[in-house]
């Protein structure tokens, strides 16, 4: 009896194989666009693997983490710098895949039903991978690290009653301290991968009852897609998929060991001071867009308050402000020019998070601010068009 | 069990209190289960809690006479930075915020996000880095995001010494007329 035989009599491996693997199937018309989801899981991969080899060296301590970071594992480590800057830059390509992922889905309408779970399930994993982001960001203690989280945090005072106190046992401390950071990092390092592990593997299965979207937004039932209209997940996706990843790779340590500079900015290389505030602080490129936001109301903090939690959340809600019947993008005149204006507008608002917000780059934030929230505002405009023009042409 | 074999005999009363036991159980056990997560939650939110050494950082006592005219000496407390300008008469003036007549004594943090704004001695100004507000040599904001003045941090006047974390007679002054936040 062949080994398979045997485990397939005790965990029925070949029906898994079958179901999740070589009877799923993918739809023919899809583009290079696809192969992100896959991607998105390889970066996580690496980055998994990459901390768990930092964690050997870290040490979570107001004191240490500084240190344990630039000396022990930079310099005393054998390839320490390797892991570091695979994690770094690892972060840093994670939103990039992550966003061409999502906007994929705007475009294409994979938000729509029935695949309003995936949508949502996809949007919690961008939230969680944020907050990795977020308290891994913390964790080498220099000074970027230290005023994000101190500037992030304060966020939370203008919480209505609750505010001020949430602030303090968040931080564990009146200010940003060493309990911030030992909280951050068993957050970082247990909590948070562990959730978006398990929402992973809801956002897997969710995607396998109403199958991949494609380009035309057309639906197949499993019957079509397995006489014509589709290839099998493996191994005949996963084939091209295998190309899409060696290029990917090829770039990914090409950044890693040219390019890693972008991901380790020098003001984080001086350890943090709870006294100074560097001349310019900003975040992550990932987060400059929300953080424009945040500062593009700049006459009302409040406004800019609601208006960056707003801009952070209402994208989950996509399926139930776009109800066209239509649902790709590429049949779409009047939402594709809107969708271009969005990326036009996100790609604006992440170089001017970066820039100082004084006279004209903040009206420009201003501006780009109203633009980022219009493009939600219109959907249910152009719903009704599309809606009317459907009845019409019927 | 007794009321089991009771409720043997007779068809509808037997259905009834069968269920209210069984609900019973519910209830108590769906309670007892209530009380453990809420406990578990409160023991989880406790933990988190400032440790008692940071909640017992005390006051702090600065000599303000070793401040030079036009000078800005910073001090912590609570780990937080404490701006105490000595003003020279060419700054603005605002006496119902001054400290002695002629201190500035607020807390080192912007009000718009928390981040610490430095002093420009040119400009008698502090800037804040991270979102471009200003405020005046009194510590009023002038321009920019900060939605208030800059926080009056209590204290009290003993003599040239400022104690800070400690509400005096011209601090409770000052917070009556609403001018320490």
């Amino acid at each position: 009896m062949k080994f398979i035989d045997w485990l397939d009599e005790r965990l029925a491996v070949k029906e898994l194989v079958k179901v999740t693997l070589t009877e799923y199937y993918v739809p023919k018309n899809i583009n290079f666009l696809w192969s992100f989801g896959v991607l998105v899981m390889l970066v996580f991969a690496i980055l998994v693997v990459s901390g768990i080899f930092l964690l050997m060296y870290y040490k979570p301590d107001a004191h240490l983490a500084f240190d344990s970071v630039n000396k022990t594992i930079m310099m005393d480590v054998e390839y320490g710098w390797l892991f570091r800057h695979t994690h770094a830059v690892g972060a840093s390509i994670m939103f990039l895949v992550l966003f061409i992922h999502m906007a994929r889905g705007i475009y294409y309408g994979s938000f729509k039903a029935p695949r309003e779970i995936v949508w949502i399930t996809g949007y919690i994993l961008f939230v969680l991978m944020s907050a990795t982001a977020f308290t891994g960001y913390l964790l080498p203690w220099g000074q970027m690290s230290y005023w994000a989280a101190q500037t992030i945090t304060t966020l939370f005072e203008k919480i209505p009653f609750i505010g001020p106190d949430l602030v303090i046992w968040i931080r564990g401390n009146y200010i940003v301290e060493d309990a911030t950071l030992t909280r951050f990092f068993a957050l970082h390092v247990v909590f948070l991968p562990l959730l978006l592990i398990v929402f992973t593997a809801i956002h897997l299965y969710a995607v396998r009852i109403p199958g991949s979207n494609n380009e035309d937004g057309e639906h197949y039932t499993k019957e079509e897609k397995k006489h014509g209209k589709g290839i099998p997940f493996w191994p005949v996706f996963m084939a091209k998929e295998f190309f899409v990843m060696s290029i990917f790779l090829t770039f990914f340590f090409y950044l890693v060991f040219y390019q890693y500079k972008f991901a380790m900015d020098p003001i984080n290389f001086q350890p943090a001071d709870y006294l100074q505030t560097p001349m310019h602080i900003y975040p992550e490129w990932y987060f400059l867009a929300f953080y424009e936001v945040l500062r593009g109301f700049f006459f009302s903090q409040n406004l800019g308050l609601i208006a960056f939690v707003l801009s952070m959340f209402i994208a989950a809600f996509l399926p139930w402000l776009d109800t066209s019947p239509i649902v790709s993008g590429k049949h779409r005149p009047i939402y594709k020019v809107l969708f271009w204006i969005f990326i036009a507008d996100f790609v604006f608002l992440t170089i001017l998070g970066k820039l100082p917000p004084t006279g004209l780059y903040a009206w420009l934030g201003f501006v780009g601010s109203l633009i980022y929230f219009a493009f939600f505002l219109a959907l249910p405009i152009v719903s009704r068009i599309e809606k009317k023009k459907v009845a019409g042409g019927r | 069990m007794i009321i089991f074999i009771e409720n043997l005999a007779g068809g509808k009363v037997m259905a009834d209190e069968k269920m209210s036991r069984r609900d019973f159980l519910l209830y108590a056990m769906g309670g007892w289960a209530t009380v453990g997560v809420g406990g578990v939650l409160y023991g989880m939110y406790k933990t988190w809690e400032p440790l008692p050494e940071v909640k017992a950082q005390a006051t702090v006592s600065f000599d303000i006479s070793t401040v030079q005219p036009g000078e800005l000496k910073v001090v912590s407390w609570r780990g937080k930075p404490v701006f105490v300008l000595r003003k020279t008469s060419d700054m603005v003036q605002c006496k119902d915020r001054s400290v002695e007549n002629e201190y500035t004594v607020v807390m080192g943090i912007c009000t718009h996000l928390g981040c610490i704004p430095n002093w420009e001695a040119d400009k008698k100004i502090w800037h804040c880095p991270c979102h471009g507000g200003d405020y005046d040599a009194c510590g009023k904001n002038i321009f920019g995001p900060p939605p208030r003045p800059l926080d009056v941090p209590p204290f009290k006047i003993q003599g040239t010494t400022i104690v800070l974390g400690e509400e005096g007679p011209e601090y409770k002054q000052m917070k009556e007329k609403g001018l320490t936040t």
